[in-house]
């Protein structure tokens, strides 16, 4: 029904997530959509993917991978499957601790989202909705307070980075009577993906990681796909998983009853207070670089 | 016919039953969302769909009577005004900048909730409509075009005549999209008017009035209700066969330039408006009421609890008073001047002369004292006339259901002013009257407790209470933070010994200031023309930005993070740390 946005041309040379690696049967046709385009893709039988524009293959077919000969440029990485419709990069960002050999690493899930991606960016950079949107989880009335932080655009790593987040928990354990306050650390390597790293109940010296990567199927819907990477050695994986898609759960909705839909570029668009220093300079950094998938860009 | 969204027709966007207790109803109007709730005063607020924030809709916010709370971060919007007044990621400051979602006109009359677009002329009510009392029959969205339903309507009741509702003998178009049915009746006319609220392109609500001397009015609205749900069906199958009209676009506001750039701390000055004294009352021994509201009978500016406005006196003197209204309160202020002889003539001037009707010229609100709300205790202590400030953060805390407790010291029970209000707040209020003196710290002492995380304690009353107070805290344990007062007077002892230059950076002057003189005095001595009042530093009209150096405040007029801001001073106390000072004069 509605007319495909244009992709801009970073947009189009980025490499785009569309499944976990795990969840793509091999042999059998997968399809979905990215930027407005029919993709198909499956796994031959060495488990390497195969992306490729989607004719007339439909979801569950079983295929030859041997006859798909126009493919999609394709890479994995962090349990996912990324494609891209320009000239990608040769390697994703970087995410090192990934490979950090005593980490649990785990996709928790790819749910569909009725907002654009960099509005999905924007949230997941926010700490004060945690008392309202996570009540009892990530914070709680009447610890409201997002204290200073610092951010800047890394010139080096193309990438906003916000450090010395401090958000309080009531009650970061179960055991605990006394709040305490969490830090965080959030970075944005990719316009449409962002890292957090948290403090670790279990290794002060350590952090886990948990990344969103979004999948923008048209500017104002997504995919949201979820990776944790723990230090954790009691919870099991369910336990884990829950608890992302419980706090993406809380999200959507509101995501969802925010409008524009599509994010607005021009500072004009809303009203910005000191706690949002690190959505105000993704806006900014999304603006350089030009992208209007999903945006609203400034008026020139 | 084509549909504007700058039409400036009053339509209705909701049934009076669509607004129960604390409910917040989503409408739209003209392609634009509505946020549509009835504050507890009963008045109807018709606000654009969207906070101004992050552009969540607010029709998923949460009515607290006074004020709506957006569903995201929690900020919060007065009932009447929609400016903000709580933005919980930053508790301890007051919202300086004036944030304000857009509002629309809102009129509720014969059971529906009508709005209009801004610049609407006048709401006024359909020809006919004082013949009869109207009842408002239940809502029934379409999903065609205006146009196709107003022409259906105009069939209606030979359509749906079916035996119940008599034979239409006219049938007529009002003006703003609308059908006026009069039927015959063995006992005589009777009228129904049919109402399109054009939603967006392709979809409408039509709301219908039904004159309720109908005979058998039960049947009279089962048979309306059939027969526009036929009509409904009717017209939805035609449109499925219809090209799908583009749906309208209505264009967002945007903000002012103010608003969008990062917070820099901005003291915005403050616009003065002219009140008039409704009412003036005794409220207690010595304590004169002032109920203040606006000339057009339109609400005031948005406040928030801890607020206080300058009032401009005859006598071209300037005082500060506390504003002791609740949450959403607008239509007045209330404030409360206790003769003080002591006084240079402020508050004798308002008891003695102000009579009601009487028009004053009163500063926009401002706020030294924020409240947060952010805490899991909150001690509120009032001394005397102190209760004004600390009366109207009761009840903000109050309807917000956040636990605090209000200590209110006087000498006497006839010196209790505000009885009524202080009463409405029940058991959260301790009354310590005529306690001795040497008892007071104790009776401190006692009510704090030992400090712990976010207990706050506010209080406002005479210095030496302050003072108990400030002492007894920090014994103990009390951080600085957590004990929150404000000055009116500017007791402090001025330190004026240092020596400086000042460069007038429009006036393009330098000036040497020694000791002993202040900013204001050698500024007028060279000639300028400068305006002052109070000259102690506490009534802010001297306030000057600061370009360049470091201002050594003294004053008490700017709150903490203001000054650590350092982009603007009083001339009359503050003086320099740096050796030069630019500043915007």
């Amino acid at each position: 029904m509605t007319t495909p946005s244009p992709i801009d041309a970073v947009t189009r040379d980025l490499w785009q997530v569309i499944a976990a690696v795990d969840e793509t049967p091999v042999g059998v046709v997968s399809t979905t959509l990215l930027l407005d385009q029919r993709l198909a893709f499956s796994r031959d039988s060495d488990g390497s993917p195969v992306v490729w524009l989607r004719t007339t293959e439909e979801h569950g077919d079983e295929i030859d991978l041997a006859t798909v000969t126009v493919r999609l440029p394709v890479i994995s990485g962090y349990g996912y499957i990324w494609t891209s419709f320009g000239n990608p990069p040769d390697h994703l960002f970087p995410i090192p601790e990934y490979a950090e050999p005593d980490r649990v690493n785990m996709s928790c899930g790819s749910i569909g989202v009725g907002s654009s991606a960099p509005r999905i960016v924007e949230n997941f950079l926010d700490m004060g909705h945690f008392p309202y949107v996570h009540t009892d989880i990530l914070g709680a009335e009447p610890h409201t307070e997002v204290k200073e932080y610092d951010v800047e655009v890394s010139e080096e790593r193309d990438e906003v980075l916000a450090t010395r987040c401090r958000f309080f928990q009531p009650r970061a354990a179960l055991s605990a009577t006394e709040g305490i306050e969490v830090e965080y650390i959030y970075r944005v390597p990719h316009p449409f993906c962002s890292v957090l790293y948290k403090s670790c109940p279990e290794d002060v010296t350590r952090q886990d990681v948990i990344a969103i990567f979004l999948q923008p199927m048209t500017a104002e819907t997504t995919r949201a796909h979820l990776l944790q990477s723990m230090i954790d050695s009691t919870s099991t994986i369910t336990d884990l998983r829950r608890f992302q898609q419980t706090i993406f759960g809380q999200d959507k909705p509101i995501l969802e009853n925010q409008y524009p839909k599509r994010l607005p570029l021009d500072p004009r668009a809303e009203t910005p207070i000191r706690a949002d220093k690190s959505a105000i300079a993704y806006r900014r950094w999304l603006s350089q670089k030009g992208i209007t998938y999903g945006t609203i860009p400034m008026a020139s | 016919m084509t549909l504007s969204t700058t039409d400036t027709t009053w339509y209705p966007v909701a049934s009076s039953t669509d607004l129960p207790l604390r409910h917040v109803f989503h409408g739209q109007l003209l392609g634009r969302e509505l946020a549509i709730w009835r504050a507890d005063d009963g008045n109807v607020n018709v606000w654009e769909n969207r906070c101004l924030h992050r552009g969540v809709r607010l029709s998923i916010g949460i009515n607290e009577g006074g004020e709506l709370k957006c569903q995201y971060h929690g900020w919060r919007y007065a009932n009447r005004s929609a400016g903000c007044t709580y933005i919980p990621a930053h508790p301890a400051d007051a919202p300086a900048r004036r944030i304000t979602n857009t509002t629309y006109p809102a009129v509720e009359a014969f059971g529906l909730v009508w709005s209009a677009n801004n610049g609407a002329a006048e709401f006024a009510p359909f020809d006919g409509s004082a013949s009869a009392e109207w009842l408002a029959l239940r809502p029934m969205p379409i999903n065609a075009t205006t146009e196709d339903v107003l022409k259906a309507l105009e069939g209606y009741a030979v359509t749906a005549e079916k035996g119940i509702l008599g034979v239409a003998t006219v049938t007529e178009r009002l003006p703003g999209l609308a059908v006026k049915v009069t039927v015959e009746l063995k006992e005589g006319h009777r009228s129904i008017v049919f109402f399109v609220q054009p939603v967006d392109s392709n979809r409408c609500v039509v709301r219908g009035l039904l004159d309720h001397t109908f005979p058998d009015i039960n049947a009279q609205l089962r048979s309306h209700n059939e027969g526009l749900v036929q009509l409904r069906d009717r017209l939805e199958r035609l449109a499925e066969k219809k090209p799908i009209p583009e749906p309208l676009t209505p264009s967002f506001e945007k903000v002012s330039v103010e608003l969008s750039t990062m917070p820099e701390i901005t003291i915005g000055s403050a616009l003065t408006l002219r009140a008039m004294v409704k009412r003036k009352w005794a409220t207690a021994t010595g304590i004169t009421a002032f109920e203040l509201t606006a000339l057009d009978g339109n609400h005031l500016p948005t406040f928030q609890p801890g607020a206080h406005i300058d009032v401009h006196l005859p006598n071209g003197l300037s005082r500060q008073y506390s504003i002791t209204n609740g949450p959403g309160e607008l239509l007045s202020y209330t404030i409360g001047v206790k003769r003080d002889l002591a006084s240079k003539g402020g508050s004798e001037v308002l008891i003695d002369t102000v009579r009601e009707g009487d028009v004053l010229a009163i500063s926009e609100p401002r706020n030294n004292f924020p409240l947060r709300r952010d805490t899991i205790r909150t001690v509120l202590i009032a001394g005397g006339i102190g209760i004004t400030p600390i009366l109207s953060m009761a009840r903000f805390l109050a309807k917000s259901n956040l636990p605090y407790e209000l200590h209110y010291i006087v000498r006497s029970e006839d010196q209790i002013a505000f009885r009524d209000q202080i009463d409405a707040l029940g058991a959260n209020v301790t009354l310590h009257i005529g306690l001795p003196r040497a008892a007071i710290a104790e009776t401190i002492t006692k009510t704090l407790g030992a400090h712990s995380f976010a207990q706050h304690v506010y209080i406002c009353g005479p210095g030496s209470l302050l003072e108990t107070v400030r002492t007894t805290a920090a014994d103990l344990g009390w951080p600085d933070e957590a004990v929150h007062y404000e000055y009116f007077r500017n007791d402090r002892v001025i330190d004026d010994s240092s020596a400086f230059e000042v460069e007038l950076a429009r006036s393009a002057m330098t000036l040497h200031i020694p000791s002993g003189k202040t900013v204001l005095e050698v500024m007028r001595e060279a000639g300028l023309q400068v305006s002052s009042s109070c000259e102690q530093g506490a009534c802010g009209t001297c306030l000057t930005g600061v370009m360049e150096g470091t201002p050594d405040h003294q004053d008490v007029y700017l709150n903490a993070s203001e000054k650590r801001a350092n982009n603007c001073m009083m001339t009359c106390v503050s003086r320099s740390l740096t050796p030069r000072l630019v500043l915007d004069i």
